[in-house]
């Protein structure tokens, strides 16, 4: 099956990639494979699980539903966009600190959820935290600790004047 | 009064050589995990990270059929399909790679890929390699299958009658029942004959999953020129059973090499993998290619060998006016699906604390095995204990309503009394230690149930439907691997007691640091967390000054891996031994450097010093640099051997046979955690929808390592069990269709359906058996979760006068009740 491929150019992680994909390559199987972005996770394949959430022109977006070719001209950024080893993001710090994490696979998608919401709303209450990550899975945690690591870093984020990029 | 029950077998002394000690640096300390950075920062390695040179990709095509001959496949234009290396059919690929392993006896043979016939739905037919995972499912589309259906069986209670062609193995005999055998512990008939009162019931649970978010796979690569395999496998057990793949791929033990990596959750489902790793070493070696194989949700849901279990119960509870529990009879029959590769390993495991936490005198237990044409079980979070703590939970709550008890009080009656452990119970398995009373206490001031009735009662005049449940379970901890044979046929051989060790290896560096390599993976735990923390302790370090690794099976040794609640106090056990060794070659060192006797010496904050003489001391760094670099400036004696370095091994810490007359089981499963829920719900009799409105867990796990993550082990298994409970099934209609075949079909909780405050305690009661007193705790929440939500669900609608035995409820099935409750 010969299919034409297509040039696409999209920022990823605050830098300019082009390349030529099939176009029915998934944006996840993209950021992996192409990219070599393995933080991105893919949990189901079909669009439920919200493991493989990443930001697409600042909202976030299963990367599993999109093809790359639809991030034609889009900024996309992925956990590795947050912080690194070294310097923690605040939502990566209080995941941390919280145990907001057991086997760490849902972990990044929950991460660009709660920068999502923290974008828009920086001081939600437990209740628009869980409403908020609803639409991801987690096995092994039971969400509470979660809840608790999204609420404490959004009063880290709120009294810190510059936040980490 | 009649005497007490006790089993003819002798428990044996405590090997322990760490008891737990008050002030305690490192142990007990919610100790931020250092597992954490690399998963935070999507620096993790699970098993889709894995990129080798050349690597193939490879997609399976699964049978629509449940029970199916294979009369033919033509895969000639799947083949011509560019991109496309190999088709492998499961008759091609018998022919250079055996049966997986099944440790039923006598053995259920499974291939990696089917060869003759099909089972059930979503078994693998044929597999294709190709350039890249698009191209392999598009190939996957142009294989031709030829089948003849067979009669399907798929309802539970029909199961034992199958005939014919609706046998599955016919080479196993005419019949589906793989097992239907009674086993009787203690007096049951006299303990019936002297009841006031017999409970009978009907229980269902239905089967639900781990479903892990990461599913199963594995990368292959085959040396030709060495003959050597290597796969990377997200599985656990992998220095325990995995030379069984090297015999299913017809080489010797040496020849393979499983690395393992991350397992993005398992909860059971990834203990082997001997499946997946077959597969991928096999197509590795027909391709000639290194090959990937990742299984996709579909795949995972209808394929990976790892449903939970599915059983009815016909039980009945032997009671005394009074409410003492006399002795427990059941009859169960339990659907395992299309093969049996643990055995009957889920009824073993159920037997290590089937009479819960009472004091009841006798069991007998009648179990029918059967197979039929679903995904067959594997290991879930309980491996069958969860459902006999249901079982036993339920008839305790049947009994209290019979005999117009409360239900807290008949279970407060009923409770093993501290000062009777260690206990054996009649199947056998003694409960190490305990203070029941104590968390049950301690559960009731946390929830604090009478505040909890009186809003009960005010919400009941407002029409609204709060309910309230409270039970108290066990959770076995610390498998001696018995239960996967003792069940066996009279006629099939056992084995001798087995060790099922735990290993690490552990060296200081000439710098002072610890490094150490486990043999067992990460799935999800903490196991470098945990082993830092021991370690920390153990040799007075930082813990920033230990580094923990994974060994694969070519540079492992003894070791069982995780599952049944083990890890911890296994590894702990070996940490243990390490230390000690490593200590003493330490003191060797240090007592000649210092000119002194090792009797005088002590570890202290990273020192070994003289007792009494706070400035007498030489760093372990020191110490270590000196054993490394300048061992010729020591004595020419056994012991100043070049290098601190040793392996370390912990062996089972209380386990006996089985007599063979099966009359008890002997101890296999004897390190006893405890836990009491609590739970507030309400349920909208309108929708069925039920919310959780307050739960409390408080568990006894012995000492505890890390506070944190035990309580994340507790919340987690909570939330499964609420899935269980309230969601998941995996649905199978007549046909032997999976109706429930991904997420959007298979619910599993969401932070809607789990409570926001999950509140957690601690009651520690050290088990005089195991070093530092640590007992496991991986398994509880989902092993206390069913019997309390129904409880509770059912105290919600006692207007409707309604009793449940049967999981999942999910607002569909409550709706039904409540419908006909109202006739």
């Amino acid at each position: 099956m010969s299919t034409k491929l297509i040039d696409i150019a999209v920022t990823v992680n605050g830098k300019s990639v082009e390349r030529r994909v099939p176009p029915r390559m998934l944006l996840s199987d993209f950021l992996r494979h192409e990219l070599h972005l393995t933080g991105t996770h893919v949990g189901c394949e079909h669009g439920v699980c919200g493991t493989c959430n990443v930001e697409v022109d600042g909202k976030t977006a299963r990367s599993c539903l999109m093809f790359a070719v639809q991030a034609e001209g889009a900024t996309v950024n992925t956990v590795e966009s947050l912080g690194t080893i070294a310097k923690l993001h605040p939502l990566q710090q209080a995941f941390w600190e919280k145990h907001g994490l057991q086997c760490g696979f849902c972990t990044p998608g929950m991460l660009m959820t709660a920068k999502e919401l923290l974008a828009a709303n920086p001081n939600p209450t437990r209740e628009e935290v869980a409403e908020a990550i609803s639409g991801n899975l987690c096995r092994c945690t039971g969400y509470q600790t979660i809840i608790d690591a999204v609420m404490s870093a959004a009063e880290a984020m709120r009294n810190t004047e510059v936040t980490p990029s | 009064m009649n005497q007490r029950y006790i089993p003819d077998l002798k428990i044996p002394a405590s090997r322990r050589r760490e008891g737990p000690r008050e002030n305690m640096r490192w142990i007990g300390k919610s100790m931020k995990r250092v597992e954490d950075p690399r998963l935070l920062t999507g620096k993790g390695k699970f098993i889709d990270d894995v990129v080798v040179p050349n690597m193939a990709h490879v997609a399976l095509l699964r049978s629509p059929f449940a029970h199916a001959r294979i009369k033919s496949i033509d895969i000639s234009k799947a083949q011509a399909l560019p991109g496309v290396i190999v088709v492998v059919t499961g008759k091609m690929m018998a022919e250079t790679t055996g049966p997986t392993v099944s440790f039923s006896s006598p053995p259920v043979p499974q291939y990696a890929i089917a060869v003759d016939k099909v089972r059930h739905v979503g078994e693998a037919v044929a597999a294709v390699v190709a350039e890249d995972r698009y191209i392999a499912e598009d190939a996957l589309d142009l294989i031709e299958v030829e089948y003849e259906e067979l009669p399907v069986v798929s309802d539970i209670e029909q199961m034992p009658y199958a005939k014919g062609d609706a046998v599955l193995h016919p080479d196993r005999g005419d019949t589906n029942v793989a097992m239907d055998r009674t086993f009787t512990f203690g007096p049951v008939d006299a303990d019936f004959a002297r009841a006031d009162l017999v409970v009978k019931r009907k229980l269902r649970w239905n089967r639900s999953g781990p479903q892990p978010l990461e599913t199963a796979g594995a990368v292959a690569e085959y040396d030709e020129g060495t003959g050597k395999f290597t796969v990377h496998c997200n599985t656990s057990m992998y220095t325990y059973v995995g030379w069984l793949c090297a015999v299913s791929l017809g080489v010797p033990a040496t020849q393979l090499n499983i690395v393992p990596t991350l397992a993005g959750g398992s909860f059971g489902s990834k203990l082997f993998l001997h499946r997946v790793i077959v597969l991928t070493a096999s197509l590795a070696r027909l391709a000639g290619r290194p090959v990937k194989y990742i299984e996709d949700r579909l795949d995972n849901m209808s394929n990976a060998d790892a449903h939970g279990s599915d059983r009815v119960y016909e039980a009945e509870l032997a009671m005394k006016r009074d409410g003492t529990m006399v002795s427990l009879r059941y009859q169960v029959i339990d659907d395992y699906g299309a093969y049996l590769q643990f055995g009957y390993g889920t009824h073993g495991n159920a037997f290590s604390q089937v009479v819960g936490p009472y004091r009841i005198n006798s069991v007998e237990a009648h179990l029918i095995a059967v197979l039929s044409n679903k995904c067959q079980q594997g290991a879930y979070r309980g491996f069958g204990s969860e459902v006999a703590n249901f079982v036993i939970e339920r008839m305790a709550d049947a009994a209290a309503k019979e005999l117009d008890i409360d239900p807290i009080e008949i279970r407060r009656r009923n409770l093993i009394r501290p000062e009777e452990f260690p206990y054996v119970i009649p199947t056998g398995n003694v409960y190490d230690i305990g203070n029941y009373q104590a968390v049950l206490a301690e559960a009731l001031r946390m929830f604090d149930m009478e505040g909890w009735r009186v809003k009960q009662a005010e919400a009941r005049k407002e029409g609204r439907h709060i309910g309230l449940g409270l039970v108290t379970c066990q959770e076995r901890s610390v498998f001696s691997s018995t239960e996967f044979w003792s069940l066996n046929p009279p006629d099939q051989p056992g084995f001798p007691l087995t060790s099922s060790p735990e290993a690490i290896s552990l060296r200081i560096d000439p710098t002072g640091k610890a490094f150490v390599k486990l043999n067992a993976p990460f799935w999800g735990n903490s196991p470098e967390t945990v082993v830092t923390q021991i370690v920390a302790e153990a040799l007075t370090m930082e813990p920033s000054d230990v580094s923990v690794g994974y060994a694969d099976t070519d540079a492992g040794f003894n070791g069982t891996g995780p599952g049944g609640s083990r890890y911890t106090v296994m590894v702990a056990g070996a940490v243990v031994a390490g230390a000690r060794t490593l200590r003493e070659k330490l003191f060797k060192f240090a007592a000649h450097m210092m000119e002194c006797g090792t009797g005088d010496l002590e570890l202290r904050s990273g020192n070994i010093g003289v007792k009494g003489v706070p400035d007498m001391e030489k760093s372990i760094a020191e110490v270590a640099a000196a054993s490394h670099y300048f061992r010729l400036n020591f004595p020419d004696e056994p012991g100043f051997e070049s290098g601190l370095e040793t392996t370390a091994v912990y062996d089972h810490p209380l386990t006996t046979l089985p007599p063979a007359d099966r009359s008890h089981l002997g101890i296999f499963y004897p390190i006893m955690g405890h836990m009491a829920h609590a739970v507030a719900v309400e349920v909208d009799a309108d929708t069925g929808k039920v919310d959780i409105l307050d739960y409390v867990a408080v568990h006894d796990a012995g000492t505890v390592v890390n506070p944190m993550t035990l309580a994340g082990h507790v919340r987690g298994g909570t939330a499964q069990g609420i899935g269980s409970a309230l969601l998941e099934q995996f649905r199978y209609d007549e046909q032997g269709q999976l109706l429930t075949a991904s997420f959007a079909d298979y619910h599993i909780p969401t932070a809607h359906e789990v409570p926001k405050n999950i509140r957690v305690g601690h009651v520690e009661t050290p088990s005089p058996y195991t070093e530092y007193g640590i007992k496991g705790g991986g398994e509880g929440g989902r092993m206390a979760a069913p019997p309390v939500l129904v409880q509770a669900i059912e105290d919600a609608l006692k207007p409707f006068d309604v009793e449940i035995m049967e999981i999942p409820l999910t607002p569909n099935r409550i709706r039904q009740i409540i419908r006909q409750a109202q006739g």
